[in-house]
């Protein structure tokens, strides 16, 4: 008997004895570590990108956002959210110049040519350890120049023996800047940043010549001028921006403003690290709190904490009820508060929420289907965890995310687009009978809160109450809102010259056309639910469902009629939400972000005011005017704002939504022995209903041996 | 006989040929390179010159066939289907839409796929086996009558069915093993216990029905009458001479799908979290990452002809009267 | 004679053709004594009588449901002058069971249930909030108290369906000895004595209870389906029995007219690999050999994608959703024919080489009988009876697949009834707590049927048609 044999016969011996009380059955993570100070979460699909350059999704940010620091980041308690320091000293600086390049004195207004935001960064920082900053005994770079055979033994990262780490330097950022700007790197902002950074355009394209003369080598983007951006020392640099663009400090705090060592594009760019996958898209180098320890985009994430972190204390101030919900016990204390994290790959729904309420996992969501067994509404409509997760000791959080889902009219569509009375009536009557929080309660089970406009809580310019109600759709009844009846919108179809859903002109039975590139299950229910809403008016929807793709061209060529879309903020301001129906972003004339193609002279003219001036009474009556053009001219159904529902285990602490930080591991806290009590005690096997099945199984072949005998006999016979 | 095998290896060749062009044909058709490109970069702020270098990066940007623009070899050297397609041959899989090497994957995903497969197979196999012997033990008597209703009625309960049941009878109510999830390793046994037993399940219907036959076919043969009329027991009958027999066309119809092994089950990987080819071609189909389809679709036309050719080699090997021209 | 203006879908078409196929060539077969016998065999056996009554009601719904039409719209000024048709497509089965269709709730709710599965705010009168159950708008709306009435009124209805149904099948019972009787020459009383005894050829006993037992099952389920969701409704309020019931047309269609689309290829293709040999049967192995070896699945994904395209990009020409559903369907048949034919060629190939040297083909060839006509009079002729097996054994599978296929969203249209896409739904529902299970339930349970029944068939009529393989 082998050393394996023996090993697994004490396994399954283990295993039968140890049955009844310790480590459960189905506990899918691996055993023993359940008292460590671990975090359990799961990801859905695979990150495509880890290149902070690249990546714009939030599934690969709960990575990235740990390992990289951009210079600013996201206050963890305070509301409204609040830029603070991350690597940076303070926040930047700005200062204005005028064509000449000269200083514009601060109470000037008129004049500014340029912004420049000047950065400064903690000295003492230092990456994670990492094979590219290996260094021998003569202090030579140890894989910088590595050949094809040396790399003969390495199948991941780890194969590297030596590591070694580096000074964070204002340079990192603004390599990673020109990194934005490269063609070959495809940053999905570099669309949006060649409007304001000045050079952006002459470096695209240096960099892309040199890229098309040698596509496969590494290119040392330090060699190249890049005219908007100035390193003045060792820890400070300097981007200057065409005119103003004052959003530019929200973008700072997003994982593409993070530094990237010249080393680790070096290191990657080497013959036969690609065949492996060895790639910065799939190994980050960063200066963050935690690194990836083990990096399996099939199966699992692990990060672990970064040895050389500078250290960062967990804040000790935030709103008023953050102390008594415990928000701050551990305030002061170094960061991070766990030492690993366990991201499981998670595809379905189902056993993510039942391995959540076997304790498997720290925190859920809420999904639609969960929703009754989780929640429950009080009697005064307040929502409340039901006794079944109370017994559990599991927690809720709610929060109205920062995003919006609305349905959109194509705007050069003939019938429903366009400035014509006639269409303006038929968008509002549309308006009123799709019915927005009846979707809400059934497809949300009420988490969401109907939109008046496109503006989120939460957001500078939404209004709360009476004075934010769209008059178009809604009343204000007895301080609630309420939904203005279906014959209101059956008369404003009739002045429209669509009686009862039938054309006055041509006598037949007005179809529109939803496009829609959703195929998945429940979909049939939600198109079901939406033709049933235009049938109100007596229109036949029709609905056009095509792969995402399809969508887009469809979309990119304004040959769509209505839509159903949705923006997540990239950043807490006005302006991120209203550059959607801003003219000059229309897609189909500018390929902007302006879905609806929506044009209003006066919107526009209104919107570049409201950008650049800063929070304060003005600019919310811009906002308002503003807000009372799009309620008129309706090219949204404004939708829902979703509200966001998460649970968690009692032993998860420090939890508090926030929808603008995604790097918020660091602040998380595990009670491990709570958890493997908890777990052990939820997990007991019922194996009984097992062994009676086999009995049954065994008696019932019974009559067949019994049979087999008698048959044995009578063939003897 | 190697120059049997050597002349289908041949033979073998002008069949993957015409697989690619098919897989080419249609899944161009189905998504041009710019359809491409912006799945891949995302839905936030495309310019028109990124999807251009996105196709120029990943040789997309070359005309389908025929490459008008170049001279000699690289007219045809210079074109998405030499690039994309005719690489396959030497297995050189290329990196997938996402970047990813996708050699390296299948590398990584086959095993996986194999720790569900082979055992499902091989248990699968022996159970059916027994079940079929004892039902044609029992043949012409209403045991046999019910155990071939009871076969066709787990035949027509749909393979969803004995899924999601039994994540939620053993996971969730009876908790016995993990809903779903992977491990290497011994630790890793448990979560292969449900998806095994599961498959097992799900093809015992037909397969205990169809190996039946297979017996029943082999009982009415002359040797066993003799042997019967003998006066060998009945079971001595069954198990030494009908077992043996029938084995042989009940074991070449497995080596067929034995190379498939390596697909994986597409449904049962997804529902349970395995890393496996299954769920990667289905990931890929979701995702439309047509790099990675059309090297599964080589790869599974590779893998049914050698298990043709591995049928044919068994063939001579367990009956020697069939001789391979 | 319509209650609208006709519509005629393509799968329609295809459906009434293939049914006005089966009739004639029974008809046919009827009159040739060496093509009856076999089925003679299939009526003697019980499963045989068994599955072909259940078919027979799962076939049925699916041809009434494949009677489309526009309906009249009913609220139209009579001033216009000609009359309006809506814009919808419905059938006639639609238009039968119009109750369930319109009967539709909020959100879901059990089966018999007078109460929404979900609580919702409800105002009091006295102005104050309230989480409740509230009562369903359909079903069971008749009841004032259904706590203390529904289950009396449960078991009054079903046992109205039950006398309904033990008249009408009274009713059939003495029409069908009356019509034996009269073609035996027998005395009725007799003819009913054998009806009961089970000692006929034609098992007619089983017969007669078969039919007891789905009389049954229908006449108390369309009883109860008047007052109360049978089976439920689903997340947005549809009926659950609905839905199963218009899932029966979309099962039966892919089960029947992938084998029918692919026919002739098969046929033609296996018989000439099998006639002509030579560079034919090359060609001809070629292409089989290479269709089999891509994947399956791979091949109707890439298959269901570009059709997908192509609809998108020809939006125009699909004037309603309910086109643009039957032809995504029939599509899929197409292409799970073109997975499937290969199967069946090689079959017929291995069938033909055998037939071609036997006696009475060398002897008409020998006699100067063209080739065309040698295949058509007697190759075809002889190698029916596998396309026949063929048809029944993959008709069951091809159902199963739909299923499959639609948990990959490569099946049937989204918004299609279809079973596939109840499970694809319902399986996120048996996450929630309590369990929604009868979405789950019954479509699996319609389709377990139908599969189980038709592969019951399936044995019977391999074992009457190809003696080789009959026990």
């Amino acid at each position: 008997m082998n050393d394996r044999t023996l090993l697994f016969l004490q396994f399954i011996l283990v295993c039968m004895l140890t049955a009844c009380d310790s480590e459960p059955w189905n506990n899918p993570h691996a055993g023993g570590e359940e008292s460590l100070n671990i975090v359990y979460s799961s990801f859905s699909e695979r990150p495509k990108h880890l290149d902070p350059v690249r990546s714009y999704s939030s599934n690969e940010y709960q990575f990235l956002a740990q390992i990289y620091e951009p210079p600013l980041q996201y206050h963890y308690l305070k509301r409204p959210y609040t830029l603070v320091p991350l690597t940076a000293e303070h926040l930047p600086r700005v200062r204005y110049l005028d064509a000449a390049g000269e200083p514009v004195p601060s109470w000037r207004t008129d004049g500014i040519a340029y912004s420049e935001y000047i950065v400064t960064i903690k000295p003492g920082i230092h990456y994670q350890p990492h094979p590219a900053f290996a260094k021998d005994e003569q202090g030579r770079a140890r894989y910088l120049e590595l050949q094809r055979e040396d790399l003969k033994d390495v199948h991941v990262l780890s194969d590297f023996v030596h590591t070694g780490t580096r000074e964070l330097v204002a340079e990192d950022y603004v390599y990673q800047i020109k990194r934005i700007a490269s063609p070959f790197l495809h940053s999905p902002i570099a669309g949006v940043m060649r409007e304001y950074i000045v050079g952006f355009d002459a470096f695209r394209n240096q960099a892309g010549e040199r890229y098309r003369d040698q596509p496969d080598a590494w290119h040392d983007l330090r060699e190249l001028v890049f005219a908007g951006l100035y390193v003045d020392d060792r820890y400070t640099y300097r981007i200057r921006i065409e005119g103003k663009y004052p959003q530019l400090v929200f973008w700072l705090a997003m994982p593409f403003f993070s530094p990237m060592p010249w080393e680790a594009e070096k290191f990657y760019s080497q013959p036969g690290m690609d065949e492996r996958n060895i790639s910065l898209n799939w190994y980050p180098v960063g200066t963050g709190p935690f690194m990836l320890a083990e990096n399996n985009p099939n199966l699992r994430m692990v990060m672990e904490k970064n040895p050389n972190f500078h250290g960062e204390r967990y804040p000790s101030e935030g709103e008023p009820q953050d102390r008594g919900n415990g928000l701050l016990a551990d305030a002061g204390k170094e960061l991070p508060l766990v030492h690993k994290a366990v991201y499981s790959l998670e595809k379905e729904n189902i056993p993510y929420w039942n391995k959540f309420l076997q304790g498997y996992y720290d925190a859920s969501g809420v999904s639609s289907d969960s929703f009754d067994q989780a929640i429950q509404f009080g009697s005064q409509g307040d929502i409340q965890l039901t006794d079944r997760m109370r017994e559990k000791d599991i927690q809720l959080e709610t929060s109205v995310t920062t995003s919006i889902l609305y349905m959109g009219f194509n705007m050069l569509d003939p019938v429903v687009g366009g400035d014509s009375e006639r269409a303006r009536l038929l968008r509002r009557a549309i308006s009123i009978a799709v019915d927005y929080e009846e979707y809400i309660s059934i497809f949300a089970n009420g988490r969401g809160i109907p939109a008046q406009s496109p503006l989120p809580p939460g957001i500078f310019g939404h209004v709360e109450g009476e004075a934010g109600v769209n008059p178009h759709v809604y009343d204000w009844v007895n301080g609630e809102l309420k939904r203005k009846d279906i014959r209101y919108a059956r008369q404003l179809m009739a002045e429209a010259g669509y009686e009862d859903g039938f054309d006055r002109a041509s006598g037949k039975q007005l179809v529109l056309y939803f496009d829609t590139p959703g195929a998945g299950p429940g979909a049939k229910a939600h198109f079901s639910w939406l033709r049933k809403q235009y049938q109100k008016l007596g229109i036949q929807l029709v609905i056009r469902a095509t792969d995402y793709n399809r969508f887009q061209e469809k979309m990119r060529k304004g040959t769509g009629q209505i839509f159903q879309w949705g923006w997540n903020a990239d950043y807490p301001d006005p302006e991120n939400f209203f550059f959607l129906l801003y003219g000059p972003n229309s897609k189909v004339q500018h390929s902007g972000e302006n879905a609806t193609n929506y044009q209003n002279p006066e919107f526009d003219r209104l919107f570049e005011q409201m950008k650049n001036i800063g929070n304060g009474p003005h600019r919310m009556q811009v906002i308002q005017e503003m807000t009372r053009i799009l309620q008129r001219d309706a090219p949204w159904l404004w939708g829902f704002h979703p509200k966001a529902f998460s649970l968690f285990h009692s032993w998860y602490r420090n939890v508090k939504p926030n929808l603008m930080a995604n790097n918020v591991l660091k602040y998380k806290r595990v009670d491990g022995q709570l958890r493997e009590t908890r777990r052990a005690e939820w997990n007991r096997p019922r194996y009984w209903p097992l062994i009676i099945l086999s009995g049954v199984l065994l008696i019932s072949f019974v009559p067949a041996v019994i049979g087999f005998y008698r048959r044995e006999r009578g063939t003897l016979r | 006989m190697i120059a049997y095998i050597i002349r289908r290896v041949l033979y073998a060749i002008p069949i993957l040929v015409g697989v690619n062009v098919i897989t080419f044909l249609l899944f161009f058709v189905v998504n041009t390179p710019d359809d491409m490109a912006r799945m891949f970069l995302g839905q936030k702020h495309v310019t028109q010159e990124q999807v251009e270098d996105w196709k120029t990066e990943r040789g997309y940007h070359y005309p389908l066939f025929y490459n008008m623009q170049e001279e000699g070899a690289d007219t045809i050297r210079k074109t998405i289907f030499y690039n994309k397609s005719l690489r396959l041959f030497i297995f050189d899989f290329g990196r997938s839409d996402s970047g990813r090497d996708i050699g390296f994957d299948i590398t990584q995903r086959m095993w996986p796929s194999l720790a569900i497969a082979v055992p499902q197979l091989l248990i699968g196999l022996l159970v059916a086996i027994t079940f079929a012997l004892l039902i044609a033990f029992f043949r012409a008597t209403y045991i046999d009558y019910w155990a071939v209703v009871i076969c066709v009625a787990l035949m027509s309960i749909s393979s969803l069915f004995y899924i999601i049941g039994g994540q939620y009878v053993m996971g969730k109510i009876l908790r016995v093993v993990p809903i779903s999830g992977f491990e290497t390793g011994l630790f890793g046994i448990k979560f292969l216990i449900l998806p095994v037993l599961i498959g097992i399940v799900g093809g015992i219907g037909s397969s205990t029905r169809w190996y039946r036959t297979i017996f029943l076919e082999e009982m009415n043969r002359d040797y066993v009458r003799t042997a019967r009329a003998k006066g060998i027991a009945e079971q001595v009958v069954l198990f030494r001479h009908v077992l043996r027999n029938a084995l042989i066309p009940i074991l070449t119809g497995v080596v067929v799908i034995l190379p498939l092994l390596f697909m994986g089950s597409l449904i049962t990987e997804s529902f349970f979290g395995i890393p496996g080819l299954g769920s990667y071609t289905i990931d890929a189909i979701n995702r439309q990452d047509f790099a990675i389809v059309r090297s599964m679709v080589f790869l599974g036309a590779f893998l049914y002809i050698v298990g043709l050719l591995l049928t044919d080699i068994s063939y001579t090997v367990v009956d020697p009267r069939v001789r391979l021209r | 004679m319509f209650p609208g203006k006709p519509v005629f879908l393509l799968t329609d078409i295809l459906v009434f053709g293939l049914v006005l196929c089966i009739v004639m060539f029974f008809l046919y077969a009827m009159r040739k004594p060496h093509l009856r016998q076999p089925w003679q065999q299939v009526v003697r056996s019980r499963a045989g009588v068994i599955s072909m009554i259940v078919l027979s009601v799962y076939v049925g719904i699916a041809l009434l449901d494949s009677v489309h039409f526009h309906p009249v719209l009913e609220n139209q000024s009579a001033a216009s002058g000609h009359v309006q048709h809506s814009g919808e497509v419905i059938s006639l089965f639609d238009r039968m069971v119009s109750g369930l269709r319109e009967s539709g709730e909020k959100t879901y709710s059990a089966p018999f249930a007078a109460y929404l599965y979900a609580k919702e705010t409800v105002q009091q009168d006295d102005g104050t909030k309230q989480r409740v159950y509230p009562r369903l708008a359909w079903g069971a709306s008749h009841l004032e108290h259904p706590e203390t009435q529904k289950t009396g009124d449960v078991l009054r209805l079903g046992l109205k369906g039950a006398l309904k149904a033990v008249v009408l099948w009274g009713a059939l019972v003495l029409l069908l000895g009356w019509v034996l009787s009269l073609r035996a020459g027998r005395a009725f009383r007799v003819t009913l004595g054998i009806l009961f005894s089970g000692r006929s050829r034609i098992p007619w006993r089983t017969v007669v209870v078969t039919l007891g037992i789905v009389l049954l099952v229908l006449m108390t389920g369309a009883e109860w389906a008047t007052k109360y969701h049978v089976l439920g409704t689903d997340k947005v309020g549809e009926d659950v029995l609905y839905q199963a019931l218009k899932s029966i047309r979309t099962g039966v269609v892919i089960g029947t007219l992938t084998t029918l689309l692919m026919l002739p290829f098969a046929v033609l293709f296996g018989i000439m690999a099998g006639y002509f040999r030579g560079w034919v049967d090359d060609v001809i192995q070629y292409l089989y050999t290479t269709l089999n070896s891509i994947p399956g699945v791979l091949l109707i994904a890439a298959a269901v994608l570009m059709l997908n395209v192509y609809m998108s990009k020809h939006a125009e020409q699909f004037a309603s959703l309910t086109q643009r559903a039957d032809l995504r369907l029939l599509f899929l048949c197409l292409i799970l024919g073109l997975t499937s034919w290969t199967g069946l060629c090689r079959l017929l190939r291995a069938e033909t080489l055998k037939l071609r040297e036997v006696d009475f083909i060398q002897a008409a060839t020998a006699f100067g009988v063209g080739r065309v006509q040698t295949i058509f009079r007697h190759i075809l002729p002889n190698v029916m009876h596998i396309v026949l097996i063929t048809l029944v054994l993959d008709f069951s599978g091809l159902v199963l697949a739909e299923a499959v296929l639609s948990y990959i969203n490569i099946g049937v249209d989204p918004t299609m009834n279809s079973w596939g896409n109840m499970i694809n739904s319902a399986r996120l529902e048996m996450a929630r707590e309590p369990v929604v299970w009868w979405s789950l339930a019954a479509s699996l349970f319609f389709m377990f049927t139908l599969v189980l029944f038709a592969n019951l068939f399936a044995d019977v009529v391999r074992d009457a048609l190809d003696p080789r393989l009959s026990r």
